[in-house]
């Protein structure tokens, strides 16, 4: 026996949207043959919204579309469209039907009616065209002209059932006054919020003076979502939603392998360099060589053969090249040969949302493998703090699933004192390695300190070490630890000088010391000399005694037979008688 | 009086036999009889059986009618036609009323 499966389940059960980072957050877009319903106050960005989600499905997903435009005309959308690029002309033969729907002017009531006609004239195109997408755009505008709540009612549920019928992806937008909008019952769609199988809302508000869009999926049934308020941009190419962190991004690429700081001594502190793909955080007081040690890394980088961007919130790219080419940093050579891209973000203005969503294209654009943010802190400045810390941590996220190195400097405020968090935006959390610079006042003078505050996943040395600049480049000195403090400056000067004699003199006693053991060797080595020749005279002479006394010995046994012969003694009697 | 002897033109787009329609039906020719008998030219259009030709007009709500004739402009009214003052004012007929 086979097993039932629905074919509900052959189909895809969503509709991608194409809008980057929204598709993520609803787990592959809208409800397919579903109504979703989009809420938002003005110029909220509803109509590009919805036009998107009809270009995407009528260039990538093969589904025509049908775009009813109650509010604006079918001309003007599309002429205000013409900016992202979506080439709709070429689009509006086959694939994407605008109508034409707003009530004129001149339009003159009596009596009760409904929407049958244009919903009559809808099926005809829907069917003509087999459009699979349908977009109802600012429907609170037909609304308006209907009496009372319950022919209104009568109405949407009228579309609803009409949509369901011809299992149309269908969207609804309508006017709704922001945050508002979440309060369901005071509302005067609120039972459409319940009919829909979707519901999105669009907010536009202004935090602290900066301008700040965000998404919010209300409700979305029979699948799970990201419930947060997503902030979005509209971009060069329509809607891009700042999804925080999804599933899809665990991926991120972990890697064991290192990439210099740019400063040798600091690597060596490091255990090697940073890690690539890591988030890197140097905070410091104004003055402490915080974008110097940017530099650094952008310049070591360069020479590594890799693709670098440098975004600089203080000052103008031009500045940025002299300032470093001061400390022994020549950048100007990678900007020439494009490896490296200087950008200037001062004139950027807007949230902090802009900020990262400006960076991650031009990031994208240079296809860049490291990132220099100096400083960061300025995105505190634009809207509220929490918004900062959760763009810092979109930023983080962003990097490592890209695994793209970067490097954020933050600005500490000397004022605010204690209150670290706040300048560094909680980056200092989210960091894998955290170097601060400081000033130490010793002696009457100031000298810059450095220390690695953390380092994940890396032994780092514990000591402050003093940071100097000079035309030749950056470097880290040793450092002299003397009655529990470490010396700096002058002090480490005088104590250098201190050593060095110390050291003169002990290199002069050692050759003082090595000359007179030389000569004890030469004598020595006389003395063998002198005893060996003596001994080799022993060793003749002995040897010359024992050849003389042989000699002897022969002789005298000759001599003997000789006499024997001569007294002709008979060799028998000789041998019997010894 | 050569302006009555003008010919109206009217078109009146349906749905169907839905109640509304209906009544747009039995008001129009309701008003006809009582204000131009013999001078009045009806064109019904259901939009169920002709969504092209709605779609083409640019009707969105049923029943909606239009008067084609006498000129200026044409007017478009929408609703079952039931209340009958604003609807002489519109179709230029007050001067007929009571």
């Amino acid at each position: 026996m086979k097993p039932y499966r629905s074919p509900h389940f052959r189909t895809p059960l969503k509709a991608p949207t194409g809008i980057l980072g929204f598709d993520e957050i609803t787990g592959g877009g809208l409800p397919r043959n579903r109504t979703t319903l989009l809420l938002g106050g003005p110029g909220s960005g509803k109509t590009v919204f919805a036009l998107q989600f009809l270009v995407h499905g009528a260039r990538q997903c093969k589904e025509p579309g049908i775009f009813v435009a109650f509010e604006e005309s079918a001309k003007r959308i599309v002429a205000n469209a013409e900016g992202f690029g979506w080439k709709l002309s070429a689009l509006r033969r086959k694939k994407l039907y605008f109508m034409d729907a707003q009530p004129l002017c001149d339009m003159v009531q009596s009596g009760s009616f409904d929407l049958s006609g244009m919903l009559a004239a809808l099926g005809a195109q829907t069917k003509a065209m087999g459009a699979r997408r349908i977009v109802f755009d600012a429907l609170d505008v037909v609304l308006a002209l209907l009496p009372d709540t319950a022919t209104k009612r009568r109405e949407v549920y009228r579309l609803h059932e009409w949509l369901l019928e011809r299992e149309l992806s269908g969207l609804i937008t309508a006017k709704a006054g922001g945050d508002e909008a979440s309060t369901i019952s005071s509302h005067q769609f609120g039972f459409m919020q319940f009919m829909v199988d979707c519901a999105v809302i669009l907010n536009h508000g202004v935090v602290m003076g900066v301008s700040q869009r965000n998404l919010r999926v209300q409700k979305y049934r029979g699948t799970s979502f990201d419930e947060n308020e997503s902030p979005f941009l509209i971009g060069t190419s329509g809607l891009e939603v700042d999804a925080t962190r999804t599933t899809n991004r665990v991926h991120a690429s972990v890697s064991s392998e290192r990439v210099s700081s740019g400063v040798k001594r600091l690597d060596t502190m490091l255990g090697g360099g940073y890690y690539r793909g890591a988030s890197v955080l140097i905070t410091g007081f104004p003055g402490t060589a915080k974008t110097t040690l940017g530099g650094a890394f952008a310049e070591a980088a360069c020479r590594r053969g890799e693709r670098t961007l440098f975004v600089s919130f203080d000052s103008d790219k031009n500045e940025v090249v002299r300032d470093l080419a001061s400390v022994g940093i020549q950048l100007a050579r990678f900007v020439k040969n494009g490896r490296l891209r200087l950008a200037s973000a001062r004139t950027i203005t807007g949230s902090a949302e802009m900020y990262l969503g400006r960076i991650k294209t031009l990031a994208t654009e240079h296809k860049a493998r490291c990132l220099v943010i100096d400083p960061m802190s300025t995105w505190s400045k634009s809207g509220s703090d929490s918004n900062g810390h959760s763009v810092t941590e979109r930023l983080t996220d962003w990097s490592k699933a890209n695994g793209i190195t970067l490097v954020c400097t933050s600005l500490l405020d000397e004022m605010s004192g204690g209150k670290d968090g706040v300048s560094t935006m909680q980056l200092s959390t989210l960091a894998d390695t955290w170097i601060q610079l400081s000033y130490l006042l010793q002696a009457g003078e100031r000298n810059r300190g450095l220390s690695i505050i953390k380092s994940r996943g890396t032994a780092h040395s514990n000591q402050v070490r003093e940071l100097i600049l000079s035309d030749a480049g950056v470097t880290l000195a040793d450092t002299y630890s003397a009655g529990g403090e470490v010396l700096m400056g002058t002090l480490r000067w005088e104590k250098e000088g201190a050593e060095r004699v110390a050291t003169e003199v002990t290199e002069v006693a050692g050759k003082l010391k090595r000359v007179r053991l030389d000569a004890e060797e030469a004598e020595l080595g006389v003395r063998v000399k002198s005893l060996q020749v003596e001994l080799q005279a022993k060793q003749v002479e002995k040897a010359l005694l024992a050849r003389t006394t042989e000699i002897h010995k022969g002789e005298l046994s000759q001599g003997r037979t000789r006499m024997d012969e001569l007294r002709g003694a008979d060799v028998a009697a000789a041998g019997s008688t010894p | 009086m050569s302006r009555h002897a003008k010919k109206f033109k009217f078109r009146l787009y349906v749905a169907g036999d839905a109640q509304n329609s209906a009544q747009a039906i039995a008001n129009l020719t309701a008003l006809c009889r009582a204000y131009l008998r013999d001078r009045h030219d009806i064109e019904l259009v259901n939009v169920f059986r002709e969504p092209k030709r709605a779609l083409a007009d640019g009707i969105l709500m049923t029943p909606t009618l239009v008067k084609l004739s006498p000129s200026p402009a044409p007017t478009r009214i929408v609703g079952t036609l039931s209340q009958r003052q604003p609807l002489l004012q519109a179709l230029g007929l007050e001067a007929l009323a009571p």
